[in-house]
């Protein structure tokens, strides 16, 4: 890449700083003067800058926004899915791990015992949602916020799927 | 022998063939259910219709035999409807249960829906509900909707085992597989039934939800389970290990032979595949002051190939479970190299269960290939010369002693022994009494051959690398006869 040399001007550093101070705080009165002018109904027609203060206030996201994945239930609590294993299958990050087990009833057959979701390696592709025959995954929770301080805790298990956001936060 | 055209080829086959097997001949497929090479012809699915000229209706291809200059049609239009419809008629009350069932996958009802149905269902009725998730027997499950009504398992048990157990009763579409009052199918080949089924009806208990079909590698084997030399296919968990945690094997499946085992294999063989994984020896092991430290392979060769040098002393049992090239390896090294006089084999497994079928009473796969290879059967000599105090180096293979002389006689014959020396793949409670424990591969873990009982050399494939650090039996002799510096080129 080419960079041109530095001015003499620029190398002082101070007036690239006041530039930089004097932009910032153009923006920052602009915006308040609007602001407050809004509130008396005048200027409605020019916006102003709009700062959401996540996390304590949270922006209603669209409905089909992938977001964090869970288990959808039957009505006994038990998961819905049947570890067809077709999620496992397509999932291109591999990061589906489902061990399959006899359920009860024979018209279901087949139930998921483990059913854990690796977050650290899933590229919210949405393919497992796509392939579920049973719509047993969606990623319809609106959970974005998935940090986590270890590997461990970016593995969901069936619980934590089933009742998202029950599992306690360490 | 006649001539006939089938897709335009000219295909010349004997008489009394049916178009069907004339038309695999020629490479040309023609979709079918109840249609199976090793039983009796029912034609009853109609799923096999082909066009032939100068037949005013189309004819079932399982059923009619080819005469000369026939002109079989299997692509046209009228052929492609008929298949259309049959299949849409077979799966009228069928419960696509897919994501649940275990022949998801290797389905005939997927397979032919993909290939000739693609169409949309019509059906507005209700499904006739019919028997799931049914024992019928030690083995098998049987989920009556999903049943074709092909015949086959009836057959099978008609025809190869003469058991009579399944049966198919009521009418119409409440038709439904039924196993005789107060019978199982519990028969030396039940599990066959399963592979026949070409849909999901009958399922084997053994695989049940253990993993799907396509995460399995299929690797071609025989089965050692006894001196027949079934052809088989080893599938195993290749993709998603975490599954089933420790187990490779998930099943085995026969392989079509003509001249050894046909379509079949029987259920002691198709079972017999758990010791694979389970308790294994992993690490070369040697006792000191009576109690087993592991060691490093360099450490045992460097230390055994040091008994070479005393073969007068030294006694080798070899066992029947060896490939050839094993067997070779340890002719080779122990008799022609250090001239060793007392080289026998045992058998451990030698009178089992034996049939017209298939079943033999050695239940090694091997003994064929050591007699050929000049082992004899003398391994009482052997312990005779052991307690006498004649041999003071004993070269076990596989053999666990506390099975086949008792507790206390194998001790007993431990204490007249300087060096036990045992090669195997398995922990069990003879390696004990070993000096020296050598972990060695099994028959999935190695390429070879084995001999049958009539004499015919199959080769064995390796389906996935030794577990731990186990080595074959060739490989490890090899390794000794090179530290003692001899050198022993084999090819076999
Ligand atoms: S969203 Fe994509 S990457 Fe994540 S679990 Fe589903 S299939 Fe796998
Ligand atoms: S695709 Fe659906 S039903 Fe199948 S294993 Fe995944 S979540 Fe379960
Ligand atoms: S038999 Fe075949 S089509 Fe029927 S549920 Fe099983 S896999 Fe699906
Ligand atoms: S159970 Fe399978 S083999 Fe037996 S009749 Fe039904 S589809 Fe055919
Ligand atoms: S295969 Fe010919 S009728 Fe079934």
């Amino acid at each position: 890449m080419n960079r041109s040399e530095l001015t003499f001007i620029e190398r002082l550093y101070i007036f690239e700083a006041l530039k930089g101070i004097l932009l910032t705080s153009r923006h920052f009165f602009w915006n308040l003067f609007l602001h407050t002018t809004h509130l008396f109904g005048l200027l409605k027609n020019k916006s102003a800058a709009v700062t959401v203060q996540y996390p304590d206030e949270i922006r209603p996201y669209a409905p089909r926004l992938r977001t964090r994945h869970h288990l959808v239930p039957r009505a006994d609590g038990s998961p819905r899915c049947v570890a067809c294993m077709l999620c496992e299958t397509v999932c291109p990050a591999k990061c589906i791990y489902i061990i399959a087990g006899e359920h009860p009833d024979p018209n279901v057959e087949k139930v998921a015992k483990r059913f854990d979701l690796d977050l650290g390696k899933c590229v919210y592709c949405g393919f497992c949602v796509e392939v579920c025959p049973e719509d047993a995954i969606r990623m319809d929770t609106q959970i974005m916020n998935i940090a986590a301080y270890s590997r461990e805790e970016m593995l969901l298990d069936i619980n934590e799927l089933l009742r998202p956001g029950s599992r306690k936060q360490s | 022998m006649p001539i006939l055209k089938i897709d335009g080829k000219d295909i010349e086959v004997p008489v009394g063939t049916s178009i069907i097997e004339a038309a695999k001949k020629a490479g040309i497929e023609i979709p079918h259910y109840c249609y199976h090479p090793g039983l009796s012809v029912a034609g009853n699915c109609r799923m096999c219709l082909v066009e032939v000229e100068k037949f005013p209706k189309l004819q079932i291809s399982c059923y009619t035999p080819v005469t000369e200059g026939m002109v079989v049609h299997t692509q046209s239009e009228r052929v492609k409807d008929a298949q259309q419809a049959v299949l849409e008629f077979l799966l009228v009350n069928h419960p696509l249960d897919c994501p649940v069932c275990d022949q998801s996958g290797e389905c005939e009802l997927q397979n032919y829906y993909m290939k000739y149905g693609l169409y949309d269902s019509r059906l507005m009725e209700d499904k006739v509900k019919k028997h799931k998730a049914v024992s019928i027997g030690p083995t098998v499950m049987l989920d009556g909707e999903r049943c074709v009504l092909c015949s086959r398992c009836v057959r099978f048990c008609d025809e190869v085992t003469h058991t009579h157990e399944m049966g198919i009763v009521n009418r119409g579409d409440r038709a439904e597989i039924e196993v005789a009052p107060g019978k199982e199918v519990d028969n030396d080949y039940s599990g066959n039934v399963v592979d026949i089924c070409p849909v999901g009806a009958l399922t084997d208990k053994d695989f049940r939800f253990k993993c799907r079909v396509w995460f399995l590698a299929q690797t071609p084997s025989v089965c050692p389970g006894c001196s027949r030399g079934c052809n088989i296919e080893i599938h195993w968990n290749k993709e998603r290990p975490y599954q089933t945690p420790g187990e490779r094997v998930m099943r085995l499946k026969p392989r079509f032979n003509a001249d050894v085992n046909k379509f079949w294999i029987c259920d002691e063989g198709r079972y017999n595949y758990h010791w694979i994984d389970q308790g294994r020896l992993l690490k070369p092991m040697q006792k000191r002051r009576g109690v087993p430290h592991e060691v490093s392979w360099e450490e045992a060769f460097g230390t055994l190939s040091g008994l070479f040098l005393r073969p007068q002393e030294m006694g080798v049992i070899v066992s029947t479970d060896m490939t050839n090239g094993d067997l070779a390896m340890a002719q080779q090294l122990f008799v022609s190299e250090l001239k060793v006089k007392n080289v026998a084999y045992q058998w451990i497994r030698k009178s089992g269960k034996e049939d017209e079928l298939l079943m033999k009473a050695d239940k090694t796969p091997n003994t064929r290939g050591a007699q050929a290879l000049g082992f004899e059967d003398r391994s009482g000599e052997i312990y005779e010369q052991i307690e006498k105090g004649q041999i003071k180096i004993l070269f076990l293979f596989g053999h666990n002693l506390m099975e086949i002389l008792g507790k206390d006689q194998a001790e007993k014959m431990r204490s007249h022994l300087e060096t036990l020396v045992i090669l195997g793949p398995h922990a069990h409670e003879g390696i004990n009494l070993a000096d020296w424990a050598l972990p060695s591969a099994v028959y999935a873990e190695k390429n070879g051959t084995f001999t049958n009982f009539e004499g015919r050399v199959q080769k064995i494939s390796k389906a996935f690398p030794p577990m731990g650090m186990a080595k074959s039996e060739r490989e490890i002799l090899k390794e000794m006869a090179r530290q003692a510096g001899i050198h022993i080129n084999l090819t076999v």
